[in-house]
């Protein structure tokens, strides 16, 4: 009797497998496919070479007048001459130590509280909050010994940082605290509330910047000088308030009635119930959302240029004006640009990864 | 069993009603107070500064030119006529940008989903680069760097002699009418009206009968047929007038300022970005189980899209697009950084420099914004209302 012994099995068709059955599946599965792909492979070809022998290949590095720059390409020279001052605008040079220790601090402090399992959670938190803008302030401003720096010299992407993180500092519990406001079931609060909101979203973060820098010096007391970073910063504290009210809102609403009814049956107080049950988990769920505020927030510092402050654009800006370095604004432009790019593509990506981490429902 | 009466245990103070109530009129109070106080201030800070209030400065005569008003103006025009102008201004960059925005992001939005990898990850790096830049450097890096970069009016770049593009702005021919051009409007209006009749009498009868009829390609060709015909019978009523060179700039034609072009491609390619992803996400939150079903009804993919994906991703869509929408009107505001006149930079701008009327000034010019942003806000809640899935 024979036994029957089966073939073995044939390979896959060439055409299925490997780099060509990757492209005929992705890149040619179709005549319009087939189309589209060509013709997005003549833009590529068209266009990338050239970018990278301008911005890599052709471009002058070393040097430090124009003169260095005889390839035709990108002069990053103009950049790196100007590097300090796109960094810090003003500041004076033997004090930038307290500006990158102010900064690093606050980086080391975020990171804690934003990686998982570091211990001790709570105190860190309660330090950012309650000890460090004291500590940022003596650093940036100067007092206890240190040479006072006004505010006039800050500038450059440390301003940028400064305006994000002070206007952020301030919308979170503003924003909580309108978010309540609008939730609340008593009708002056619930209206102030609504009518705030409403206004700062609907109007311009021009108008509130031109607001603050013209109309706020006219609605205080007239011998009180209020510092322009100051002015700028009450501006766009305010319109970021509303907005993150918005996002807060979003995550109060989201939470299921349940819970605040729960809160009541235990006895909590009002105050109670929010910090101990609906804010905790209301933030959590919302912590994407404001993320993404923060960075719309971080690209709209880019505004107070047009209220006179020299933040990091609008440095870059007034660099172009200078004789000995005039025709590099596309070199210009491309630096801010990076710089604001890498800041805003990271958040974003962290908001996308904490998205995915509370998404947890059924997924394709 | 009686009932027992239980006797009031609590304070009055610890009594929530009256607590609410308590604290609402502090509320109150302290509010009244702080703009009690701001008042007081700013009353005090005008007379100090010799500052009359009141709308009498719109009467006034302006004195500054604008590059580009939709209305005529002169220098001899009032204050009041700046803020119209500025006003039309805004409302022209943001209607074209809206357009251009909406068209672009649903390109991309529909290329970042595409089977195409290439066409898709290509998609990808446009959304990634352009919502991740700040729309201010975008707007500098059009006008300042490619704009200015533009040959002059001489050397002017062109296409067909028609065309033309240099460092003043795009030149365009303008069209003419002619006599008996309202004949050709007139029949592009029948062969509206003509589709929406057949599309209602093509549901009808599907309706009873079953049978299918080609609305489209009939549309098509009323819409595109009529008003040609109309055209070739009237003698082309129609003709264009080209921008020529004269002297150092060209004349005749319709002129786009720079300004206006640099604002309108940053606005529409920053908003398109977004639009992309909203798009995008909207189309992804229809459930897989939809597509599946639909196929099992024995659609084709085509139809699909049309019939089953698009009508439910819209209900996510058009919510949030109507606040990019808002968005790209209130960041065409951004136009004063690059000098093109729209309300903020004429009215908010000009106009209170000159004439130091801030209250007056920046309360027109944000009820504007106010007034757009909450009609909008107003359709919108309306459409939610209607589009909102009824469960049971």
């Amino acid at each position: 009797m024979s036994v029957h012994t089966p073939h073995p099995d044939l390979p896959p068709p060439s055409t299925s497998v490997g780099i060509i059955g990757w492209a005929r599946k992705n890149l040619f599965s179709s005549p319009l496919n087939s189309v589209l792909t060509l013709g997005a492979l003549y833009l590529v070809v068209r266009f990338l070479p050239p970018v990278i022998n301008w911005a890599i290949l052709d471009a002058n590095w070393a040097g430090s007048t124009r003169d260095a720059c005889t390839d035709g390409g990108a002069c990053w020279v103009f950049v790196k001459v100007r590097l300090t001052q796109f960094m810090f605008g003003f500041y004076p040079a033997d004090q930038y130590w307290r500006v990158i220790l102010a900064f690093g601090l606050l980086g080391v402090l975020i990171a804690w509280l934003l990686i998982e399992k570091t211990p001790k959670k709570s105190w860190v938190a309660a330090f950012t909050i309650l000890v460090y803008p004291i500590i940022a302030f003596v650093l940036f401003y100067g007092g206890l010994g240190l040479p006072v720096v006004e505010t006039n010299k800050w500038g450059g992407l440390m301003l940028t940082l400064i305006l994000a993180t002070i206007g952020m500092f301030f919308a979170l519990p503003f924003g909580i605290i309108l978010a309540l406001g609008r939730r609340s079931s008593m009708p002056i609060p619930r209206a102030l509330s609504v009518v705030f909101i409403e206004l700062w979203r609907g109007v311009p973060l021009i108008t509130v910047l031109f607001m603050s820098s013209v109309m706020l010096p006219l609605f205080m007391p007239e011998d009180l000088r209020i510092d322009k970073l100051v002015r700028a910063l009450v501006g766009i504290s305010l319109f970021q308030s509303a907005y993150m009210a918005e996002v807060i809102r979003g995550g109060l609403q989201a939470l299921p009635k349940g819970q605040s009814e729960a809160a009541d049956a235990l006895g909590l107080s009002y105050w109670q119930a929010m910090f101990l049950v609906i804010l905790p988990q209301a933030l959590k769920t919302v912590i994407p959302g404001i993320v993404n505020t923060f960075i719309e927030l971080f690209k709209d510092t880019t505004l107070v240029l047009i209220i006179g402050l020299m933040d990091l654009l609008s440095i870059v800006q007034s660099a172009f004006a200078d004789p000995k370095w005039l025709g590099f604004s596309v070199e210009g432009y491309v630096f801010a640009g990076l710089v604001y790019w890498i800041f805003c593509f990271s958040m974003s990506r962290y908001s996308q990864h904490l998205e995915r981490k509370l998404h947890t429902g059924h997924k394709r | 069993m009686a009932s027992v009466e239980h006797p009031q245990k609590t304070a009055w103070w610890n009594n929530a009603h009256n607590r609410a109530l308590l604290f609402q009129i502090l509320l109150a109070l302290g509010v009244s107070v702080f703009f009690a106080f701001i008042a007081n201030n700013t009353i005090h800070n005008l007379e100090q500064r010799g500052i009359s209030t009141g709308f009498a400065f719109l009467k006034q005569k302006a004195g500054f030119g604008i590059i580009q008003h939709l209305i005529p103006y002169t220098e001899n025009d009032t204050y009041g006529r700046t803020f119209i102008v500025g006003l039309l201004n805004t409302i022209l960059v943001s209607a074209l940008g809206i357009i251009c925005a909406t068209i672009l992001g649903f390109i991309i939005g529909v290329a970042r989903l595409s089977s195409n990898w290439l066409v898709s990850k290509l998609a990808g790096i446009y959304i990634e680069t352009f919502r991740n830049l700040p729309l201010l450097l975008q707007i500098f890096f059009w006008y300042f760097a490619v704009l200015q970069a533009l040959p002059s009016p001489r050397n002017s770049l062109h296409i067909g002699k028609k065309f033309f593009l240099n460092i003043r702005g795009v030149y365009l021919p303008s069209p003419i009418f002619q006599q008996g051009f309202g004949w050709v409007a007139g029949a592009f209006i029948l062969a509206i009206l003509a589709t929406i009749i057949l599309k209602r009498w093509a549901g009808k009868r599907q309706e009873e009968t079953g049978e299918q009829f080609p609305v489209f390609w009939t549309a098509t060709g009323l819409i595109l047929l009529l008003p040609m015909v109309a055209y070739f019978a009237t003698g082309r009523p129609l003709s264009w007038e080209y921008p020529v060179l004269k002297g150092f700039n060209f004349q005749g034609g319709i002129t786009i300022i720079p300004e206006l072009a640099a604002l309108l491609i940053a606005l529409s390619v920053y908003t398109a970005s977004l639009i992309a992803e909203i798009v995008r996400s909207g189309i992804l939150s229809v459930s897989h189980g939809q597509t599946e079903a639909a196929a099992a009804l024995g659609l084709r993919p085509g139809k699909v899209l049309r019939l089953v994906i698009i009508p439910q991703a819209m209900r996510v869509i058009i919510p949030q697009m109507t606040s990019q929408y808002l968005n790209l009107v209130k960041n065409s505001s951004l136009a004063t950084a690059i000098g093109y006149p729209d309300l903020v930079a004429v009215f908010a701008g000009t106009t209170l420099n000159q004439t130091g009327q801030a209250i007056e000034v920046i309360a027109m010019t944000m009820a504007v914004y106010l007034t757009i942003s909450l009609t909008i806000s107003f359709f919108m809640n309306w459409y939610n209302a209607r589009s909102q899935l009824r469960e049971r």
